[in-house]
């Protein structure tokens, strides 16, 4: 079973309730998609660390095949490359490794090498194997990463917590797209609310099954928990805007493990977020 | 000498065009024969690397300078590969920006911006 937690906007609280998830289940595995800037492994500590390289395949060519007939190109519709003079130029950040240019080259001057994008780090936490993606700093595109992050555990058994990047885009779309079942973190601000319809909008669009956890609830309105009532989305649980709380999480600890009150807390959410998610999966089944 | 403007519209009287990958058109202007045509900038409406094409599309019709108000690193790179001297236009006017030229008044535009790859809105 792999949930993924995601929200319109970073700082909204999916490390917080992804890890302290995974921290009140028994045998799971967490995995942090948020190859820009993962930061599970900050609270987890994992241990026996293995790690792999993550490379995408550029072209290169072999300058006394190619021709200068250009047609490589005319080809590249993200414009990576480039002929000047008698010079093929390639740029690297804008090429998608799409492999095209090799299959089109009727010379066949064209080749492809690996490029080291990042790495994947996997240990272990007391119950849960903890999975990093890091992209190093500069690259483009996250995408082959999170694919192989989310490969590897589609043969794992155990129930998989998958950390998302904030936001809409591709790189959440590729976390979100095998799962089966999405949880939504939101802010009780009007910004928290926009991005929450954000999401919500994306995990209907992909037809996924979800429910939305409210965080840093304070007394008087929260916008986001009046969308969820006007729309009919399934509230999942409340986690107040706590002093202590904050304390365990800014000394990067994890409420479940420090805190009787968190983990009671997060053991409810758990269930709830559970007994959904089978539901779901007899419902679509 | 055969220069390169990224131009704002098919016409002399138009302006020089605050972005060169993106240029709806290119002036190529010969400084000697002061024979003239416009080149459509089909790079203008590439999903990405579009500063790459553009720069193709200029070292093609074989230049031997451009003039421009920005440029940006992708493009730099393809131009530079070319030996083609890039200046730094002051004003819109696209005639001003020739006869400065061939006055020798154009400086080398020598900050390369590092582009916008994606961010540089619609």
């Amino acid at each position: 079973m792999k949930i993924a937690v995601l929200s319109g906007k970073g700082g909204t609280g999916k490390t917080l309730v992804s890890v302290n998830l995974a921290a009140a289940a028994n045998e799971v595995v967490y995995i942090d998609c948020d190859i820009e800037e993962p930061n599970g492994h900050l609270f987890f500590k994992p241990e026996k660390i293995q790690s792999e390289k993550i490379s995408i395949k550029i072209p290169y060519v072999d300058e006394k095949l190619c021709n200068g007939c250009r047609k490589c190109v005319d080809f590249c519709k993200f414009n990576a490359l480039a002929y000047i003079g008698t010079k093929f130029l390639v740029f690297e950040e804008v090429c998608h490794s799409c492999g095209g240019c090799v299959l089109l080259c009727p010379e066949k001057a064209l080749f492809e090498r690996d490029k080291v994008i990042g790495e994947i780090q996997k240990g272990v936490s007391e119950n849960v194997t903890v999975i990093s993606g890091i992209m190093n700093t500069g690259e483009a595109s996250g995408i082959p990463i999170i694919k192989k992050l989310l490969n590897d555990v589609n043969k794992d058994e155990n129930h998989t917590f998958i950390d998302c990047p904030p936001g809409s885009a591709c790189i959440v779309m590729e976390s979100i797209k095998d799962v089966d079942y999405c949880i939504l973190v939101a802010e009780p601000t009007i910004f928290g609310t926009h991005n929450l319809k954000m999401v919500n909008d994306l995990v209907k669009i992909f037809n996924k099954p979800y429910g939305v956890v409210l965080n840093k609830c304070l007394e008087g309105e929260n916008p986001s928990e009046k969308f969820c009532i006007d729309n009919g989305i399934q509230i999942l649980g409340k986690i107040p805007f706590d002093n202590e709380l904050g304390t365990i999480n800014s000394n990067a600890l994890i409420s479940v493990r420090e805190s009787e009150k968190y983990k009671d807390l997060f053991c409810i959410l758990l269930q709830t977020v559970m007994k959904e998610v089978q539901r779901e999966t007899v419902i679509n089944s | 000498m055969k220069l390169a403007i990224p131009v704002e519209d098919k016409t002399m009287e138009s302006s020089v065009c605050i972005s060169f990958g993106r240029t709806p058109y290119f002036l190529i202007y010969d400084t000697d024969t002061k024979e003239s045509f416009f080149l459509v900038n089909s790079a203008a409406s590439s999903q990405g690397g579009a500063g790459i094409k553009a720069a193709q599309t200029v070292v093609d019709t074989k230049v031997e300078a451009l003039l421009t108000p920005r440029c940006g690193e992708n493009a730099a790179v393809v131009i530079k590969a070319a030996n083609i001297k890039i200046y730094k236009t002051i004003k819109d006017s696209i005639e001003s920006s020739i006869n400065t030229f061939i006055e020798g008044k154009l400086s080398l535009l020598d900050e390369i911006h590092p582009g916008f790859h994606g961010h540089g809105g619609k």
